[in-house]
């Protein structure tokens, strides 16, 4: 039998959609993916989340939204989609060798972080190259390390990274950021931070552990070794939408199109919420409301169909 | 902590990692969200498999010289080790079919 509504994803939005879901009686299963919880998981203190005055940590408040999806009988698979047919109803859903079908799909399998796809940078990873600063920053205690964004995340990154880091150099390839007036300043201005502006990577150098970047002035052409320890990335995110290229319509950038206002994907049944069509809000309290929104489309939806 | 797990400390672990049972040691912290995803299939594994595999945790945050001194720079990092010596090394999390897909050839 086929289930009534299926979401891929376990960030905000997919679980809001869960929590609303399971509460109107459609009984949702959720492949929640190898990246449960989402990008929250990867952050430390959460501060503008309405409803914790003091604050709440991403995986905290990422574990409290699963234990309330669970809580009105969402059911979880700990895996990752590998494959969607979206060409008829019910829609079909791989996990490996497994196949689930439903008659209605939310997408929320969101956005994750982008890599330079330059040389050594993928062989590198785990070995001194990061797009995690709050996982991975411990680990460079009194060591100097480079960071390449100029996004108010980035600054974010950087200041963060200082804690441990005895030098944190922001590289850039234009001469001023685009992050917040007051991100960039408190970044620029802080004593452990130095900003190399209009400056490229070329290269991640070093044999089994990072030992510096090639580095290139984009104004003078003028190419030299910046020896850091480690490397973190933090230029922004691409949607998670690989699987569904070509069966529901995503725009140049990738991101799920939806009907203006609504959840509604270019697929009858297919619905979208979160960082995987949004690319302009990207906060954690605006993908749980598109979830919410999903979920009654789902419901609206399913009450017209079977009627 | 788990039931099937053995929690490693830098005192413990020489002696740990040298037990001719393959040894898996979980690198982790408190404030790794992706190091949490790893709780559950790992304490399964360690259920599953407790004839032919010891799964250790490892607490970077209070042991940082072991981490140190096996170059770990990012978690999760799992490094399977068997009569002391270091065999495999798996950075970032995996689900249990992955992880049972590269403990295989140790616990056959």
């Amino acid at each position: 039998m086929a289930e009534k509504v299926l979401i891929i994803g376990s960030g905000p939005a997919g679980l809001t959609a869960a929590i609303y879901a399971a509460r109107a009686d459609l009984n949702p299963l959720m492949i929640e993916g190898m990246e449960r919880g989402g990008q929250l998981m990867l952050t430390t203190e959460v501060e503008n989340y309405p409803g914790f005055p003091e604050g709440i940590m991403g995986p905290e408040l990422m574990d409290g939204m699963r234990k309330q999806a669970e809580r009105f009988g969402t059911r979880i698979v700990s895996s990752d989609v590998t494959k969607v047919d979206l060409s008829e109803r019910p829609f079909k859903v791989w996990v490996a060798d497994d196949l689930y079908e439903s008659e209605a799909l939310v997408i929320s399998t969101g956005a994750s972080a982008r890599w330079l796809g330059i040389p050594g940078e993928s062989r590198l990873r785990g070995y001194g190259v990061s797009a995690c600063a709050t996982c991975d920053g411990f680990f460079f205690r009194d060591r100097e390390i480079a960071i390449v964004g100029g996004g108010d995340s980035a600054m974010e990154e950087a200041i963060f990274l200082t804690k441990f880091a005895s030098k944190v150099t922001i590289l850039h390839r234009r001469d001023q950021f685009r992050a917040s007036k007051i991100m960039a300043q408190r970044a620029i201005d802080h004593p452990k931070i130095e900003v190399l502006w209009n400056t490229t990577i070329e290269e991640v150098l070093g044999g089994d552990l990072v030992t510096g970047l090639r580095v290139k002035n984009v104004l003078t052409d003028e190419e030299s070794v910046l020896p850091v320890e480690g490397f973190f990335l933090a230029i922004g995110h691409d949607p998670n939408t690989k699987i569904f290229q070509g069966q529901v319509d995503l725009d140049a950038s990738g991101y799920v199109v939806t009907e203006g206002g609504s959840t509604r994907t270019s697929v009858e049944g297919v619905f979208a919420a979160g960082d995987v069509v949004d690319h302009y809000y990207q906060q954690a309290v605006t993908a749980a409301g598109m979830g919410c929104q999903a979920a009654i489309d789902v419901e609206h939806w399913l009450d017209r169909t079977e009627a | 902590m788990g039931q099937n797990t053995v929690k490693g400390t830098d005192a413990t672990f020489v002696e740990l990692i040298g037990s001719s049972t393959p040894t898996l040691v979980d690198f982790w912290a408190e404030w790794c969200g992706p190091c949490k995803m790893m709780d559950g299939p790992l304490e399964e594994i360690a259920g599953d498999r407790s004839e032919q595999l010891q799964i250790v945790k490892l607490n970077v945050d209070e042991n940082p010289s072991t981490a140190m001194q096996f170059g770990v720079m990012s978690i999760p990092t799992m490094i399977i080790f068997q009569a002391g010596e270091e065999k495999k090394r798996l950075v970032g999390a995996r689900s249990k079919a992955q992880l049972e897909a590269e403990i295989a050839s140790f616990v056959s």
